[in-house]
């Protein structure tokens, strides 16, 4: 061991992992956040990747933190970078205060390095994939974490592979902890993060996973979906769970299939889900025309990646806002939420199949590949505390599925078939019974009862979360996943008189909205988009045009320092 | 003859001498026979004059989008398979636009029946050609006559080893009716292609030549044979009629589920609450 580190680190500490796909950084990053977890602290984790299966250069964050985060920082205090690219690829983000450990004679960089001979070591296990367990074992010794707590996890973790391996293991991470300790210490390196007593006993779920069990917490029992990033992880977990839940989850031969599956599923008396990126929405939009006129209720989580087109498909922005808004032939009323936060995703995944069951409309869940891909502790969700509502109706004989007498939330109650009448749901316009007509009272009325549901439905929207000062001069306002970035990068600022404003439901406005924006003097968006397509929104419903806008459209998600140092050129 | 499909004064869309008169009427009498109620049958379409079929007739439905009216049958099925589940429309809706559907609903293989009005023509856009009409054939649109290969469904399904593959004729009103039946009974996805003509707009393929071109398949033929059906399926010259081709081995779609694994009860009727279940598994990601 060469230099020795003199530095202090405070309250929040970024660790960054970096290498080619497939060399084990999605290990060492569950690995590691887990460990924390169970030891005791806040952690938070995101990761960026390139559109490719191995090699490449990819990067994994996480955070420990006195105090809950929910943002990805630029700065990197401890880089381990795999391989020698990682340092190129995370070049402008290591800066004098970024600590490397790496093997020396396999780097070449002239960035300074603390050598660790994570090979050599490894080797000694007989094999290099050991390599990532002396990484863990080294940064978890650099936090002090407990080592008898990491001892029993990793145990835990390996179970399945045999005494052997488990074995190897924890030994692998007591060498890298051993390494640590001697970095670390009064005068050398000083880590001080605190504890929070609670995390242990919280879960950590990604946003991919939150949609889900909000899904299943709704009473989902059918998915319907063709594989696209971001969105997959949210097929892949309902259909690793189907049989646990009682969910039929199907792989369709392509988004147009997945959509109308889970209309006719809906139509039978399912709650169905379908999940996809903006490309393949793109092609589900007539079956969102479809459900519409049919008035078929349906969930649709639009995981948004830069477009156009293919665009950068593992990356991350809110590009599809407008397109999600003014998806699908014709005029007829929808709901879009924009979930920022792991409980948000979850919450208003289980609220949006009972809005949809409601008021028979499609309902979108708009997110990113930001927030898909990222997790951090937050306590158990009790899914008991979330209750479910069931508006399908027994049906008789002369049962009119499109009856002009509509229910108290403004529609026709939707039977299914198999009861005492029939249930016919047709595209072309019809009459009440369901049946195709031209008749043009009738098709004003139908038009009138369709998008009269739009009133009802906006008695329920979910207000905007204001964060910091009710008497605010400045009020920075952001939509979906930009929620943790937005409250930390004010916090950074130091202002006292700056709010946020976090929209989670972004269409229909809620009422309050035009209220917040003009108590304001300064208002300033932030989307992870070109255009400002909530601005837009904003401007249309509420006459407020926002001129002051922070947009980012680079394929990832804000940092808080740059986000702060945007919002303070504004201020 | 009265029956219990029947509804009274319907102003019907099709032309005069429409073959899908004659299926209309062969499908009721062919539901009627195997005492299938309107409430526990569901017919999907799609769109165009033969998709319009479900609206003239006691059952439920589901009259979806051009092409689509396979995925949204499947789904019905499964989430219901106390349905009898019939999905129904033209050539140019399964086979053109809904292309990608067929061949995927042949691999699922749900039991549904799928009956496609085959008239090698589009009607309700008024005589453009559609996938399975002849070499030759002038349209205003194909003003020098189709010079593609016609889609042949038959050869595709068997191909695919579809578990039930019949092609039928909308001239003859007993025959149809059995392949149909058979096509309700079979446990599996069952394709009945039926060939129409097309008062209208398709002057070559009449009644007439219909008649001429087609043959009914002997007691000799061995539908559990595949190299034999499909030696058939691929002919010509004159098109055979009746069952091709049945392969009973197949495994249900449904059946595969993994929600009917332990009980047979329609995922439609169960009323689960997954709180709890739900909460055991959040537990695994302490």
């Amino acid at each position: 061991m060469e230099k020795q580190i003199v530095k202090k680190i405070k309250d929040d500490i970024s660790i960054v992992i970096g290498g080619e796909a497939g060399q084990g950084i999605q290990t060492v990053e569950k690995l590691l956040t887990h460990l924390f977890k169970d030891a005791g602290f806040n952690v938070y984790a995101t990761k960026e990747y390139m559109s490719r299966v191995r090699g490449g250069s990819n990067s994994t964050e996480i955070r420990v933190s006195s105090f809950r985060r929910n943002a990805f920082v630029r700065k990197i205090d401890i880089l381990i970078p795999l391989d020698p690219d990682s340092i190129g690829h995370l070049g402008r983000r290591i800066d004098g205060d970024t600590i490397i450990f790496a093997d020396k004679d396999k780097m070449s960089t002239d960035k300074p390095i603390i050598d660790v001979p994570f090979a050599k070591v490894a080797q000694e296990y007989g094999s290099p994939i050991f390599l990532n367990t002396v990484a863990v074992g080294l940064i978890l010794g650099i936090l002090s974490a407990d080592r008898e707590v990491i001892e029993r996890n990793i145990s835990s973790y390996f179970s399945k592979k045999g005494e052997d391996i488990i074995k190897k293991n924890v030994s692998a991470m007591n060498r890298g902890y051993g390494i640590a300790k001697d970095f670390v210490g009064p005068g050398k390196l000083e880590i001080d993060i605190k504890k929070n007593s609670a995390a242990k006993n919280e879960i950590l779920i990604s946003g991919s996973e939150a949609v889900s069990f909000g899904a299943v917490a709704g009473g989902c029992n059918f998915i319907s979906a063709y594989p696209m990033t971001p969105s997959t992880g949210v097929l892949t977990t309902l259909s690793r769970y189907a049989s646990e839940f009682g969910i039929i989850a199907e792989q369709s031969e392509d988004e147009i299939s997945a959509v109308n599956m889970a209309c006719g599923a809906w139509y039978a008396g399912a709650r169905a889900l379908v999940c996809t990126a903006g490309g393949g929405f793109s092609l589900m939009t007539e079956g969102v025309s479809l459900a519409a006129m049919t008035e078929t209720p349906l969930v649709i989580n639009v995981g948004m990646r830069p477009a156009p087109a293919t665009g950068l498909p593992t990356r991350t922005e809110q590009g599809d806002l407008e397109l999600v808004l003014y998806a699908g032939h014709g005029e007829f009323p929808r709901i879009v939420f924009a979930p920022g936060t792991i409980e948000e995703a979850f919450a208003i995944t289980q609220k949006a199949f009972n809005l949809a069951d409601k008021y028979q409309v499609p309902v979108f869940i708009l997110s990113d590949q930001y927030l898909a891909d990222t997790y951090y502790n937050v306590p158990r969700i009790e899914p008991e505390h979330f209750r479910n509502d069931y508006y399908v109706v027994e049906t008789g004989k002369g049962y009119k599925r499109y009856s002009f007498s509509v229910n108290p939330d403004g529609v026709s109650p939707r039977g299914v078939p198999g009861g005492g009448g029939l249930v016919c749901a047709d595209s072309d316009e019809h009459d009440e019974d369901g049946r195709i007509t031209e008749d043009e009272n009738v098709r004003k009325r139908m038009v009138d009862k369709r998008l009269g549901k739009l009133r009802f439905l906006s008695r329920g929207v979910m207000p905007p979360e204001l964060t910091g000062p009710k008497e605010y001069s400045a009020l920075v306002i952001g939509w979906g996943s930009t929620c943790g970035v937005i409250k930390e990068a004010i916090e950074k600022t130091g202002k006292k008189s700056v709010s946020s404003l976090h929209f989670k439901q972004v269409y229909p406005l809620h009422p309050f909205t035009a209220g917040y924006l003009k108590k304001a003097k300064k208002i300033i968006l932030v989307e992870n988009n070109a255009t400002g397509q909530f601005g837009k929104i904003l401007k249309l419903y509420t006459g407020v045009d926002v001129k002051n806008k922070i947009l980012k459209y680079d394929g990832l998600p804000f940092s808080v320092e740059e986000l702060s140092e945007e919002i303070e050129e504004f201020l | 003859m009265e029956n219990r499909y029947d509804i009274e004064g319907m102003d019907i869309a099709w032309c005069p001498g429409c073959g899908n008169f004659s299926i209309l009427k062969i499908l009721k009498s062919a539901l009627e026979d195997l005492g299938i109620k309107p409430e526990e049958l569901v017919v999907v379409s799609g769109i165009g004059q033969a998709a319009k079929i479900p609206q003239y007739f006691k059952t439920n439905y589901f009259n979806g989008l051009h092409g689509r009216a396979l995925p949204p049958a499947t789904a019905i099925k499964a989430v219901n398979p106390g349905l009898t589940v019939v999905a129904e429309s033209g050539e140019g809706d399964m086979y053109g636009e809904g292309g990608n559907h067929f061949i995927h609903a042949i691999r699922r293989n749900p039991d549904i029946t799928n009956i496609v009005h085959n008239n090698m023509v589009y009607g309700l856009t008024k005589g453009q050609a559609s996938p399975t009409s002849q070499p030759g054939f002038r349209t205003p649109v194909q003003v020098d006559g189709v010079f593609e290969e016609p889609f042949n469904p038959i050869a595709v399904a068997v191909a695919m080893n579809a578990s039930f593959v019949a092609r039928a004729f909308a001239g003859d009103q007993e025959q149809t009716k059995e392949i149909i039946k058979k096509a309700v009974r079979h446990k599996g996805y069952a394709l009945v292609d039926i060939l129409q003509p097309c008062v209208t707009f398709n002057k070559t393929n009449t009644y007439q030549w219909f008649k001429e071109h087609t043959y009914y398949l002997g007691e000799d033929h061995n539908a559990s044979d595949r190299t034999e059906a499909f030696k058939r399926a691929v002919e010509t010259e004159k098109l055979p009629l009746g069952l091709i081709y049945s392969n009973v081995s197949r495994s249900v779609f449904e059946a595969n589920l993994s929600v009917y694994k332990g009980s047979k009860e329609p995922l439609a009727s169960r009323k689960t609450d997954n709180a709890k279940v739900l909460g055991r598994v959040l537990d695994t990601y302490r």
